[in-house]
């Protein structure tokens, strides 16, 4: 895949530097300077209804960037914003631009299809299709890709390895996803969303269906993909946004507050709004 | 972000846990600047039994810090605290720790005033009475600070040690003297040395809290570089530059 040979640049990131009382607070992670995406200006609206407001936002290349805020605060719109998911619904549209590889990614003339192969997405709810384990994953990349046979078993071994799932389900591969744990189905749908290679992986609320373990595993998993694949993760679990994101951006009513490294976010958060948020002191 | 301009928490048994840190933190800084207070009383009134009170008070002051540590670790389970509450409940363990040290300073210097009480009477003390009052003021305003959220008291406190250490190389001094003009004065010169030590530290100690609620009122530190006049390492022998 073509961001794996890139991968060693981000193995030079600093121990923790982070010392009560003799530094500032500060990350442990250097964010990266290169964005994968630029959000720039964007404004979203639910017909009259503007969800999102001027959104000035950049996703740093193979970093993972939390969204955190309350129900209703624009986290999942911006989220689904990315790979165009509104484009299914009348009376939604955005404004602005979602910059990628230098193209405007929400413009009309960017195939969908294109868009939704670089930009993955994983639900909330584990969503496996009704077939065995192995077609769950070969299905999306038949929809991109032709490959051979033994082609699409190395992709589908690859896939479901860097989904840390391979061990449980290498011998059952034509047994139905179905009859898989949710901590599992939702690692399958990891896998069938890297299986077609995309560049940036967006998770909503991935965890907030799973047990504390199958948790702890999406968590290893994210930080293990983030080597390959920009992240962007919405999650209501504070506590997750800070351990898994390099970067954090607080959003409330439709506005981007605050957009900071995890450590400083929420140990010394600039912003009163993102203070009172996350210290739950919100009215 | 100053604390004192935030609203309540949405759970208020969290507020009121936070209020049970910042009580037991009051008490526990007004039993430690008690504890100075006597300790330096009994050196100059030569009071051997308000020494050996002192003495017996400093574990109240540990009991409090592991009260206070015992109840900080559980509010770190139980609420996952975050940004300047987090920070608080860092400091409140901090501070804690600090004050349990102050004590230990406080009854060490009780101890060694019930000696000095038995030894001949050397100088004044009046070093010993203007460094206490220095270092009770700082211990005083540093403790308010926590209690007020006050950042600039503390940084006020912070840059305030100098005079301290001043005071306290003018005791050093003044002990070799006695110490080099007769030998019999060793033993009270040398146990009022370490009591000047301890006060010494004691006002470090005060400059470390102001350090901390530094820290927990604005999320940032004070500057690694503190104002220090301690010199006494050097006074009679200058390590090779």
């Amino acid at each position: 895949m073509s961001t794996t040979s890139e991968s060693a640049m981000n193995d030079a990131a600093p121990p923790a530097t982070q010392s009560f009382g003799g530094m500032q607070a500060r990350s442990e992670a250097v964010i990266n300077t290169t964005s994968r995406i630029s959000v720039r200006n964007l404004d979203f609206f639910y017909g009259a209804n503007k969800a999102l407001k001027a959104i000035n936002l950049e996703l740093p290349d193979r970093q993972v960037t939390g969204m955190i805020g309350p129900s209703g605060c624009g986290k999942s719109t911006l989220l689904r914003v990315l790979n165009r998911m509104y484009s299914l619904y009348p009376g939604q549209r955005a404004e602005g631009e979602v910059m990628m590889d230098g193209r405007n990614m929400i413009a009309a003339e960017v195939d969908l299809n294109e868009l939704r192969s670089k930009v993955g997405m994983v639900f909330q709810k584990p969503t496996p299709f009704p077939m065995t384990i192995y077609e769950n994953i070969a299905f999306g990349i038949r929809l991109h890709e032709k490959l051979s046979k033994s082609e699409m078993d190395d992709r589908i071994e690859w896939a479901l390895t860097r989904a840390a799932i391979w061990g449980e389900v290498k011998d059952r591969l034509q047994s139905s996803a179905m009859g898989l744990s949710g901590g599992q189905q939702q690692r399958l749908c990891i896998a069938r969303t890297i299986a077609v290679r995309p560049e940036v992986i967006l998770f909503d609320e991935p965890t907030s269906a799973l047990d504390p373990i199958s948790t702890l595993k999406i968590e290893e998993l994210i930080d293990e993909l983030k080597r390959d694949f920009t992240i962007c993760i919405v999650t209501h679990n504070m506590q997750q946004a800070a351990r898994c994101a390099d970067q954090v951006a607080f959003f409330y009513l439709g506005e981007l507050v605050e957009v900071a490294p995890a450590s400083q976010l929420f140990t010394a958060p600039r912003e009163k709004r993102t203070q009172e948020y996350i210290t739950g002191r919100f009215g | 972000m100053p604390m004192e301009q935030q609203g309540e928490h949405i759970v208020r048994s969290y507020d009121e846990q936070l209020r049970k840190v910042r009580d037991m933190l009051a008490r526990m800084g007004g039993l430690a600047e008690r504890q100075v207070n006597d300790a330096t009383v009994a050196l100059t009134r030569r009071d051997a039994s308000l020494a050996a009170e002192v003495i017996s008070r400093d574990a109240a002051l540990d009991q409090l810090e592991r009260e206070i540590e015992t109840f900080c670790i559980r509010l770190l389970a139980l609420r996952q605290p975050m940004a300047s509450d987090l920070r608080f409940i860092v400091a409140a363990m901090k501070v804690a720790h600090d004050l349990e040290r102050i004590g230990d300073y406080a009854r060490n210097a009780a101890k060694r005033s019930i000696i000095v009480t038995q030894q001949p009477t050397l100088g004044s003390l009046n070093g010993f009475l203007r460094m206490a009052r220095l270092v009770q003021e700082n211990l005083k305003a540093a403790i308010d600070a926590l209690v007020n959220d006050d950042a600039v008291a503390a940084e006020r406190v912070w840059g305030n040690d100098e005079p301290v250490d001043d005071v306290y190389n003018g005791i050093f001094r003044e002990m070799l003297t006695f110490m080099m003009e007769d030998p019999r004065n060793i033993t009270a010169a040398t146990h009022l040395l370490f009591i000047a030590k301890n006060l010494e530290r004691i006002g470090d100690h005060a400059t470390n809290i102001a350090e901390t609620v530094h820290y927990a009122v604005r999320g940032d530190s004070l500057p690694d570089d503190r104002p220090k006049a301690d010199s006494s390492a050097y006074a009679v022998v200058r390590p090779p530059e």
